[in-house]
């Protein structure tokens, strides 16, 4: 807390020893409430992210496997999913089932909404895989030596498709965060547990931007910017990592394999 | 021939639904029986139906398949008749499956015993201490070091690859084995190998095979008998004997002089002229008549019946002489 000299807390401090990133309008360390928000920002992300993931393999093994009607009724309601505008009907949905009065935070709220919207993109993609793969010859020889439905999928296609899953995980993870930013920005967050994008609202709010208070902006909007690469950048890696047709030492520069020759000779 | 066939299959009839609504028939009317203890050599040109038929009997058509007519009785039990999960415990267990091309066959991301060990577990027949004995055995039986056991499939050859797919196809101890063209996609040496070791295989543990291939010469090899198949019809059928030396069919008896003599090389190949029939654009009559040399008036109007030439040898074609129609 920074105090003017008669010791109330001072408003829009800018960045000071004591404030290592300034105050806001109401005098509070804008350092402590970061450090604080990230939990909340980074808890939902997740939480919602792996609901995603989870409901996005299970739709797209469901229908891609089974194919005919199952593949019908579960990829039309993809589809409809898809059209809909998201940022519009998350913001009516979680509206809406907060003033249900159902007795659930508002932050599982936001979990719930973003984990069963997410998952859209999930699915396609694993449909896809799970089609090629279903034609291959070894799962006609796993249906061949009697194995039953979930014996082929949970030992012939989910290893196939695991690594898929593991990367997209990881964007999918990012897209939610931003997207629990982008809805507490909206002030849809929960004012009693602020997130970055709460900070974003209140900052937006009581006119730091023309009071020229950066430091109540900018910190959080970094954050979130710095936390998304970092999951699009670790998801990109992992899928370089996991998928050997990606890796391209064979295209790498003469100069690369003249040091490896090097070595060899040595 | 006093016992039972081991498998017998009467009047089968597949059908495939285009996506363009059409029908194809890719079997139609295929009847021939299996005896216990031999090899059963079924050879024909590509697209004539020879995977079809295994995965007819088998029920493991893709999912626009139907079998519209027929039965296979195999020990006495109709398979058509089984519900999903009879067939299911049966496969394997009764009869297994050497699939072509071995490579494709094994998932890459599994050990390759674990392959093996997986039917055995999966129909319950030991526990898993006992199951790990049998891979061993298994993978002796075939000529792969135990100690291979941990590899995956891309780090065996092809011929070790079709070993590998024919100790998991023995791993039930299955009555009948389907071998689909377990040899193509090798080199000839190590066709040889795996042909020397299934007939090795069937002389130890008196196994009967139904053998899918497009080499006359390994039918005349090791088959007993011999299936000649064209277009979704059997053609001819009989002991590999009489059919070698006697056959009765004229698509028979060109596909056999096609074969060229190595005691007396001749400058021209022969060859029998046109290309096998479209399923979806079948001719009238015998299905061999436009690119038959003999044909008659009846030929192209009337399906020829299939008629038994001589002892338990049977032929489809207007010109054979024998006693009567049969498998009506």
């Amino acid at each position: 807390m920074v105090r003017d000299a008669n010791g109330r807390g001072l408003t829009y401090a800018p960045p000071s020893v004591h404030a290592p990133l300034g105050t806001d309008d109401a005098g509070r360390d804008i350092w402590t409430q970061l450090v604080f928000g990230a939990r909340i920002s980074l808890t939902v992300g997740f939480l919602a992210g792996f609901i995603a993931m989870f409901v996005g393999s299970l739709f797209g093994i469901l229908a891609g496997y089974f194919g005919g009607r199952v593949d019908n009724l579960l990829m039309r309601t993809t589809d409809i999913l898809l059209v809909i505008p998201d940022l519009a009907l998350m913001l009516v949905l979680v509206a809406t089932l907060r003033q249900m009065d159902l007795h659930i935070s508002p932050l599982t709220v936001l979990v719930v909404v973003i984990g069963l919207l997410y998952w859209t993109s999930t699915a396609r993609l694993i449909r896809s895989q799970v089609l090629t793969i279903k034609e291959r010859q070894f799962v006609a020889r796993a249906r061949a030596i009697g194995a039953g439905h979930v014996h082929i999928i949970r030992k012939h296609i989910l290893p196939q498709i695991m690594p898929l899953i593991v990367a997209n995980t990881v964007l999918v993870l990012s897209t939610a965060i931003l997207v629990e930013s982008g809805l507490a920005f909206l002030g849809l967050g929960d004012p009693t547990q602020p997130s970055w994008g709460t900070m974003l609202n209140f900052a937006f709010d009581r006119s730091a931007v023309t009071n020229g208070a950066w430091w109540f902006y900018l910190p959080p909007g970094l954050a979130i910017v710095w936390v998304t690469l970092g999951c699009i950048l670790l998801g990109n890696v992992l899928e370089e990592m996991l998928n050997p047709r990606l890796t391209t030492h064979h295209l790498e520069g003469e100069k690369n394999m003249v040091a490896i020759q090097k070595q060899v000779k040595s | 021939m006093t016992s039972p066939p081991l498998l017998s299959v009467r009047h089968l009839t597949t059908e495939f639904h285009l996506v363009d609504k059409r029908i194809v028939r890719a079997l139609d009317d295929v009847s021939f029986d299996v005896m216990p203890g031999q090899t059963v050599g079924l050879v024909g040109e590509s697209g004539c139906g020879k995977t079809t038929v295994l995965m007819s009997i088998m029920r493991l058509l893709p999912s626009n398949g139907r079998i519209t007519a027929g039965n296979v009785h195999f020990q006495g039990k109709d398979l058509l008749t089984l519900s999903e999960r009879e067939m299911r415990d049966r496969r394997w267990k009764d009869m297994a499956i050497v699939f072509q091309g071995a490579m494709n066959a094994l998932n890459p991301v599994m050990k390759v015993g674990d392959q093996i060990r997986e039917a055995i577990l999966l129909h319950k027949l030991m526990d898993s201490d006992a199951a790990e004995k049998r891979v061993e055995e298994l993978l002796e039986l075939v000529g792969i070091p135990y100690l291979r056991r941990d590899q995956y499939p891309h780090q065996y050859s092809g011929g070790m690859r079709q070993r590998a797919m024919i100790a998991m196809a023995l791993g039930c101890s299955p009555a009948l084995l389907f071998a689909d063209e377990p040899t193509t996609a090798l080199d000839v040496m190590i066709q040889a190998q795996v042909l020397d070791l299934l007939k090795d295989i069937q002389k130890r543990l008196g196994l009967t095979i139904v053998l899918v291939t497009h080499d006359l010469g390994v039918v005349a090899e090791i088959c007993d008998s011999v299936v000649v198949m064209y277009g979704g019809k059997v053609a001819e059928s009989g002991s590999a004997d009489s059919v070698y030396n006697q056959p009765q069919h004229p698509y028979t008896q060109r596909l056999l002089a096609a074969f060229p003599d190595l005691n007396k090389p001749s400058d021209a190949l022969a060859f029998i002229s046109g290309t096998p029939p479209r399923l979806t654009d079948l001719p009238m009559g015998c299905r061999f008549h436009p690119r038959c040399d003999l044909k008659i008036a009846p030929c192209n109007e009337v399906t020829p019946p299939m008629i038994e030439t001589s002892h338990a040898h049977y032929a489809a074609c207007h010109f054979c002489q024998g006693k009567e129609a049969v498998f009506s």
